[in-house]
């Protein structure tokens, strides 16, 4: 009796497996993974990043105010998408670091406290539009998401406004807007790129210190950048993957 | 709005350092620290709660029905701090309609559905039932009414159903403790699990925030056995406060334990956010960190409390210094709190600054509205008390 038990099983299976994959095909498994792939194309066509060159950047501020005009960012000094670092690098290893209202009107230059300069150089930032981005994960209604081209957006329709993003950006590229109470942060001019236009900041970089491109089109600027280029990512400790690169990079900033 | 900039305006002076712009608008405050505070609280009472029921600790069988009423009140008030905190209040709903799985905030609603209707709610069902059918039985006029309607209308008091009461407070008590750590060790996690914060991230954290949380709930009990009982002028029971305490030294002592084994692990890691961690302690916790939480909040009432259980003081003295260890181990508690969560936010992730947090005292965010919620809790306790009196001699039996 066992035997013929067993037979009568492997024959079952044996049907089983015809039946469910007709089922499954009748469901519209083919059609979801027909998406699938498409929407694995679209991504592959366009993954945006930006490059930024420190050496090139020259701390004028324009990035800044250019995206404040943009993106309708409130003016006051406690909100940017986007902002301007200087360092300062003394002969005895001090490292001073300030940003007067977000480097919007450029640095006026620093009062000599004796110490001879090393070296000093300006660092632009902004979000790093994480491809493991911490702001997504701990966002508890789904209201800030990573779009199909890379970019993590908010919506502010949608947000409750419990800061819990702000919390876990490593860089600081939130805030809490105090006119609609959601997080903002900035977006890639996503308004704009999805226009083929240029990012504010970078179409009104004097120096082109940032460049700005698809990642996965070899015909990018940004590509080229990318192959002429040592890089470097802010906080690659903390896996967050940035798509933001720095060029020349000090290993003082943070 | 132009006041809130000017107060943005009035910190940008005191930042020592640098901070990132947008880090000088600091996002969790006072409310924020209430609620694990608030949280702690709930999952202490019951842990205490279940010691009884579960472990079979005779000695605290007076303060098991207080326990419980007292993380009910707790526990209602619980998530009003964060509603308060939230910019859109009015979305706080999408949490349960369309929570996002990944994030450890979103599971706030359904740790708290569970533990709030599941566990709290149905275990002091069983407990009350027998009584409030007794009481409605004895009762006239509008209590009899509310007594019947909160029984759901049983009527049963054969031993069979009294025993099935006992063995159904029993099981959910054993799902409870589970819950209750659950609840507390969640929130320890929001914090924990936060890698950009270097004073927030560490695996000790749902751990530390547990036991804290257990001492809390201990002391609080304690407190309001004390005073309940001499407010009602009945004699304190002695063997209770006794094991009440050893408890509460024990809970103590593994977690001040844990704090420090988390403040040796840092120090000897000596990671790059060692150098900013060390100003942020000696320069801005100064006060809270080591004067409060860990003097008088910790090492006080150790000695207190081991001096008073295991020396013979007369009964007087020792629970008058069972009282004081209680009440300092509260202040140390919720400095401990502040000081995570403000202490969090003083300095910059970029490691290269400090900066202030400016307590308001009027609005949402403000003391006065934190004092209010922190009242709230002893109004519920009090009406529930009123309802579904925890003194022995209220037992219908």
């Amino acid at each position: 009796m066992p035997r013929e038990y067993a037979r009568r099983e492997i024959l079952i299976k044996l049907m089983e497996f015809p039946c469910s994959a007709l089922l499954l095909s009748l469901c519209g498994l083919q059609e979801v993974e027909a998406t699938a792939e498409r929407a694995d194309e679209a991504t592959a066509e366009a993954l945006y990043g930006m490059g930024i060159q420190v050496d090139k950047c020259i701390g004028c501020g324009s990035c800044v105010a250019a995206c404040k005009a943009e993106n309708d960012v409130p003016e006051e000094p406690f909100y940017f998408r986007t902002w301007v670092e200087r360092y300062v690098i003394h002969d005895d290893g001090r490292v001073q670091v300030d940003s007067p209202d977000g480097g919007i009107r450029g640095f006026t230059s620093r009062q000599e406290d004796g110490a001879s300069v090393l070296r000093a150089f300006f660092v632009p930032k902004l979000c790093n539009q994480c491809d493991n981005p911490p702001c997504v994960q701990v966002c508890p209604v789904g209201a800030t998401f990573k779009t199909e081209d890379g970019v993590i957006l908010v919506d502010s329709d949608y947000c409750i406004g419990c800061r819990y993003c702000i919390q876990a950006c490593p860089y600081g590229a939130r805030y809490l807007d105090p006119r609609t109470k959601t997080a903002d942060k900035c977006t890639f001019c996503y308004h704009r790129i999805k226009q083929g236009l240029l990012p504010a900041c970078v179409e009104v970089c004097p120096t082109q210190a940032r460049v700005f491109g698809e990642l996965t089109s070899r015909a990018s600027p940004l590509r080229r950048m990318m192959r002429m280029s040592e890089l470097q990512v802010l906080k690659p400790s903390l896996n967050t993957e940035p798509k933001v690169y720095y060029s020349k990079l000090d290993g003082e900033v943070r | 709005m132009a006041e809130h900039f000017e107060r943005l305006e009035s910190i940008l002076g005191q930042i020592s350092g640098y901070i990132y712009p947008n880090e000088i608008e600091l996002h969790w405050g006072l409310l924020v620290v209430l609620y694990p505070y608030i949280t702690g609280l709930v999952a202490g009472a019951f842990i205490l709660a279940s010691l009884e029921k579960v472990f079979r600790v005779k000695e605290i069988e007076p303060t098991y029905r207080l326990s419980l009423l007292t993380a009910l009140a707790f526990l209602l008030v619980a998530p009003l701090p964060l509603l308060a905190h939230l910019g859109h209040p009015e979305r706080s709903f999408e949490i349960f309609l369309t929570p996002q799985f990944r994030s450890a905030m979103a599971m706030f609603g359904f740790v708290y559905a569970w533990y709030l209707t599941l566990v709290l709610v149905l275990e002091i069902w069983f407990e009350y039932r027998a009584d409030m059918v007794r009481w409605s039985q004895g009762e006239k006029g509008l209590k009899r009414v509310l007594h019947w309607v909160l029984s759901l209308g049983s009527r049963d008091l054969s031993p069979a159903a009294v025993a099935f009461d006992r063995k159904a407070v029993f099981t959910i008590t054993v799902i409870g403790i589970p819950s209750a750590f659950l609840l507390h060790g969640y929130v320890g996690f929001i914090f924990g699990s936060v890698k950009a914060n270097p004073w927030w991230s560490s695996v000790l954290m749902p751990i530390v925030f547990l036991f804290s949380a257990i001492v809390s709930g201990i002391s609080l009990v304690l407190i309001l056995y004390y005073v309940t009982t001499m407010m009602r002028r009945k004699p304190l029971d002695m063997a209770c406060l006794d094991k009440l305490s050893e408890f509460l030294l024990y809970a103590l002592i593994v977690d001040f334990s844990l704090e420090l084994l988390d403040f040796i692990h840092r120090l000897y890691e000596s990671e790059e956010s060692i150098k900013i961690l060390s100003e942020l302690i000696f320069i801005k916790l100064g006060l809270s960190l080591t004067i409060v939480q860990i003097l008088l909040g910790t090492i006080v009432p150790l000695a207190l409390l081991a001096v008073a259980r295991f020396t013979q003081l007369p009964a007087e003295l020792k629970r008058v210094t069972y009282f004081i260890a209680a009440l300092l181990v509260q202040v140390g508690i919720f400095s401990t709190r502040w000081n995570v969560v403000i202490g969090g936010q003083l300095f910059s992730k970029s490691l290269r600054g400090l900066t202030v947090y400016k307590l308001e005292l009027g609005g949402m965010e403000g003391l006065f509205s934190s004092i209010g919620l922190l009242l709230l809790p002893f109004l519920i306790l009090f009406v529930l008390v009123k309802v579904l009196p925890p003194w022995d001699e209220a037992r219908g039996e």
